[in-house]
C-alpha cells in the first residue's frame, strides 16, 4: 500500500510538475496478455515522441498517459474512463481494433478527439466524426495487396490462408478477395484457421500447393505466419509468399531462422531498416532505450504523437483549451493537413477519418527489409 | 497419398494432444480435481528448456532434464500453496483455485519472458524419414512425441499397478477416507501425483514447442484445453484413454480441416466429442462408476 501511495504522489508530482502547460494525451492498449508486444510498441512509440518534443522546449508539451486493456474492450472502457477522470484532453484511442471499436464509440459521444495509432478495423472510425487512424483500415490493405500483386505481375494463381476469428484477418481477407479479379487474380485455394487450431497448417499448404497456386497470401500476424513458412519448407513448397503489416516483426523473433523469410513480401507503411535520418534516429533511440528494433506500431505511435504536434500547433491551440473545444479544431486540422511522418511522406485523412498514404511494398533478402520498388 | 498425409499430420498433432492430456488424466484419476494450470506448467518448462538450450548452449536432452526438475518443483510448490489448503473444500473452489493459478503462472511469465514470441529451436533437428519415393514423410519429433507417449504411458501404468506409491494412488482414487484409515499418507501421495504430472507437462512442453515452434505465455493454455478434451473424450482418469484420445481428436482434427471445411474444424472436432459422450458418458475407455447412496 505504501508503495502504491508512493508511486502515486510520484505520478500526481509529475503530472503536476507539467500542469498547466502540457497538453494531456491518453491512450489505451494491451500492456499485458497475449497482444502486449503491439501495446507496449505503440505505448514506447508515444513515449519517444513525448519526450522529444517536451525536450525542445517549445509551445506544446505533452504529458501522456498510457491504461492497460489487456486487448479485451470492456477493460479497454474502463481503462479510457480512468484517462477522463485524469483529465485527458485528446486520445490516442486504443492500440488493437477490438477493444479500439469500444472506446472510439465512447470518444464520439463524449467528444474527445482521438488518433489511433494501429486500431484498423473499419468499425472504429465508422459513423464518428472525431476518431481518426494513423494506420491503413483494413479494407484497403486488402485492396493494396490485390492490386500491389496484380500490377507487378507476381502470380496469376493465388491461395490465401487467413485466421476467421480475427476482425483483421478478415477484413483485409474481405477486401483482398472482392478485388482479386479486377487485378487478374485467380483465387484457387482459400483457407482458414482459428485460435486453438492454429498449430498445424499441413492441410491449408497441401490444398494451395495441389491447387497450383504460386502465390500464398497471408493477411495474419506474424506469428502464425512463422509456424507456416516453418512448415511449407518442412514439406518442400515454395510459393512467393505476401503479407501485410502484421507480417512485420517476424525477423525480430527471437530464434527465428531468418532463412525461411528469404523472399516474403510484405506491404507495410513502416521500415526500421530505411535509411532516412528521421528512421534512423527513432530506430536507434528505440534501441537505447528498449533494447529491441521498433516495429510498425511504435512507429504509428510515434508519428500520432507528431501529428498532434502539428496539428496543435497550426490551430494554435493552447493547453487550457476543453476537450470539447480542441475536439473541433482537431477535426479541422486533420481534414486538412498533410503530415510527413515515419509511416509515410504527404499523409491525409478523409472525413471519415481513414488515412490515406501510400504502402510501402518490402522484400525480405539476406534477413532484412529491402525496398520493392 | 493425401489422405495418408493427412493421416500421419493427425497422428503428429494428435501425439502432441495426447501427452498432454496424459498429465491432466493422471492428475484427475487420483487426486480427482481438473489441474487447468497443466497448460501452464507446460510452458514453464518449454521456457526452462528454451533459455537452457540457445542461451546457455547446453544440449537439448540435458535442457529437458533441467526443464523436468524445475516443474517437478513447481508442480509441488504449486500444489502445497493452492491446492492442498483446499484438500477439504468442495471441488467448486478447488476447481476456481486452478483456473486462478493458470492465469497466475501466465502473467508471472509474460513478467518475466515478456509477450514477444520466441522461436524454439527443435530438440532433434527438423529432419523427417521418407517414405515412397519422398511422397509420404514423418518428421522425427512426430516419431519421437509417438515414442515418449508409449514409453511415457507404460512407465506410468507399470509405476501405478506394480509399485508400492502406484497401489496408494489408486487407493486415494477409489476412496481417500478409507485410504487414510489404511495407514497411507494422502497428503504425501497426492502431492506426488503432481510431482510426476508436472515432470511430463515439461516433457510435453518440449516436445509442442519443437513440433510447433513458437513459444509465447499462452502457448500452454490453448493446446491444454484441447488436451483436456482429448482426456475426456478418452475417459478421463484413463490412461491410454488420454492416448487414444488424443491421437483421434488429431485425426479428426486435421480431416475435418481438408475434407469438410478450414472453418468449422473446432465445430466438428467439438461435435464428435457431444457425440461420443451421449452414446458413452464416461469417455471411449473409462470406466463408469455407479454412486453408491
Amino acid at each position: 500500500m505504501k508503495k502504491v501511495l508512493v508511486c502515486s504522489l510520484l505520478v500526481l508530482a509529475m503530472s503536476a510538475s507539467a500542469f498547466g502547460a502540457a497538453f494531456k494525451i491518453g491512450g489505451t492498449g494491451p500492456l499485458t496478455g497475449g497482444a502486449a508486444i503491439y501495446g507496449n510498441a505503440a505505448k514506447n512509440g508515444a513515449e519517444i515522441a513525448v519526450a522529444e518534443i517536451n525536450a525542445m522546449g517549445g509551445d506544446i508539451q505533452f504529458d501522456l498517459r498510457y491504461e492497460d486493456d489487456t486487448h479485451d474492450a470492456e477493460k479497454a472502457v474502463n481503462a479510457y474512463n480512468a484517462l477522463k477522470d485524469w483529465g485527458m484532453q485528446i486520445s490516442l484511442g486504443s492500440v488493437t481494433s477490438k477493444p479500439a471499436e469500444a472506446t472510439a464509440a465512447e470518444n464520439f459521444s463524449d467528444r474527445i478527439f482521438a488518433l489511433t495509432p494501429s486500431a484498423s478495423s473499419a468499425a472504429v472510425t465508422e459513423g464518428k466524426d472525431n476518431v481518426f487512424q494513423m494506420c491503413f483500415v483494413d479494407p484497403n490493405q486488402g485492396t493494396a495487396s490485390a492490386q500491389y500483386i496484380g500490377e507487378k505481375g507476381f502470380a496469376k494463381k493465388v491461395a490465401v490462408i487467413w485466421k476467421n476469428d480475427d476482425v483483421y484477418s478478415k477484413g483485409v481477407r474481405d477486401t483482398f478477395v472482392a478485388n482479386a479479379g479486377k487485378y487478374g487474380l485467380e483465387i484457387v485455394s482459400e483457407t482458414a484457421f482459428a485460435d486453438g487450431n492454429d498449430t498445424d497448417f499441413s492441410v491449408q499448404l497441401t490444398d494451395a500447393k495441389e491447387k497450383g497456386a504460386e502465390l500464398v497470401f497471408l493477411p495474419m500476424y506474424y506469428q502464425p505466419a512463422s509456424l507456416i513458412l516453418a512448415q511449407a519448407q518442412a514439406m518442400g513448397y515454395a510459393p512467393k509468399w505476401f503479407g501485410i503489416d502484421g507480417m512485420d516483426g517476424i525477423l525480430t523473433m527471437e530464434g527465428f531462422d531468418k532463412s525461411l523469410a528469404e523472399g516474403v513480401m510484405l506491404l507495410t507503411p513502416f521500415n526500421a531498416d530505411a535509411k532516412d535520418d528521421k528512421t534512423q534516429k527513432f530506430v536507434k533511440t528505440y534501441q537505447e532505450k528498449f533494447g529491441e528494433i521498433p516495429n510498425q506500431f511504435a512507429a504509428d505511435g510515434y508519428d500520432c504523437v507528431y501529428a498532434y504536434c502539428q496539428a496543435l500547433a497550426q490551430a494554435k491551440a493552447t493547453p487550457d483549451m476543453s476537450a470539447e473545444d480542441l475536439c473541433g479544431k482537431m477535426i479541422e486540422q486533420f481534414t486538412t493537413m498533410t503530415f510527413n511522418g515515419l509511416t509515410g511522406e504527404n499523409v491525409k485523412w478523409s472525413k471519415n477519418g481513414e488515412v490515406t498514404k501510400d504502402p510501402k511494398g518490402m522484400v525480405i533478402k539476406n534477413g532484412a527489409y529491402v525496398g520493392l520498388d | 497419398m493425401t489422405f495418408l498425409n493427412f493421416f500421419i499430420s493427425g497422428i503428429s498433432l494428435g501425439s502432441i494432444y495426447a501427452i498432454i492430456a496424459l498429465g491432466y488424466t493422471m492428475v484427475y484419476g487420483i487426486a480427482k480435481m481438473l489441474n487447468f494450470a497443466h497448460g501452464d506448467v507446460i510452458m514453464v518448462g518449454a521456457y526452462v528448456c528454451f533459455y537452457a538450450t540457445s542461451r546457455y548452449g547446453l544440449n537439448p536432452f540435458l535442457g529437458i532434464v533441467i526443464a523436468m526438475i524445475i516443474c517437478t518443483l513447481l508442480g509441488i510448490i504449486v500444489e502445497r500453496l493452492a491446492y492442498k489448503p483446499l484438500r477439504q473444500a468442495p471441488s467448486l473452489a478447488v476447481l476456481i483455485t486452478a483456473i486462478g493459478m493458470s492465469y497466475f503462472l501466465q502473467n508471472t511469465a509474460l513478467l518475466l519472458w515478456s509477450s514477444n514470441p520466441k522461436v524454439f529451436p527443435s530438440i532433434i533437428g527438423r529432419g523427417a524419414f521418407k517414405l515412397f519415393d519422398g511422397e509420404l514423410s514423418i518428421s522425427h519429433i512426430t516419431a519421437l512425441t509417438i515414442g515418449a507417449c508409449l514409453v511415457i504411458m507404460a512407465v506410468l501404468t507399470l509405476f501405478i499397478s506394480k509399485t508400492k506409491m502406484g497401489k496408494a494412488m489408486r487407493a486415494c482414487s477409489e476412496d481417500k477416507g478409507a485410504a487414510q484409515l489404511m495407514g497411507i499418507n494422502v497428503n504425501a501421495t497426492i502431492s506426488m501425483t503432481f510431482a510426476i504430472g508436472s515432470g511430463l507437462a515439461a516433457v510435453a512442453g518440449a516436445l509442442l514447442c519443437s513440433a510447433y515452434p513458437t513459444l509465447m505465455p499462452t502457448t500452454g493454455s490453448l493446446p491444454g484445453i484441447k488436451a483436456f478434451t482429448a482426456a475426456v473424450f478418452g475417459g478421463i482418469g484413463s490412461i491410454p484413454g488420454a492416448f487414444l484420445g488424443g491421437l483421434m481428436l488429431g485425426v479428426i482434427e486435421i480431416f475435418a480441416k481438408a475434407y469438410i471445411s478450414s472453418q468449422l474444424s473446432d465445430a466438428v472436432v467439438f461435435g464428435v466429442l457431444i457425440v461420443v459422450l451421449l452414446v458413452k458418458p464416461a469417455g471411449l475407455l473409462g470406466k463408469m462408476t455407479q454412486e453408491k447412496v
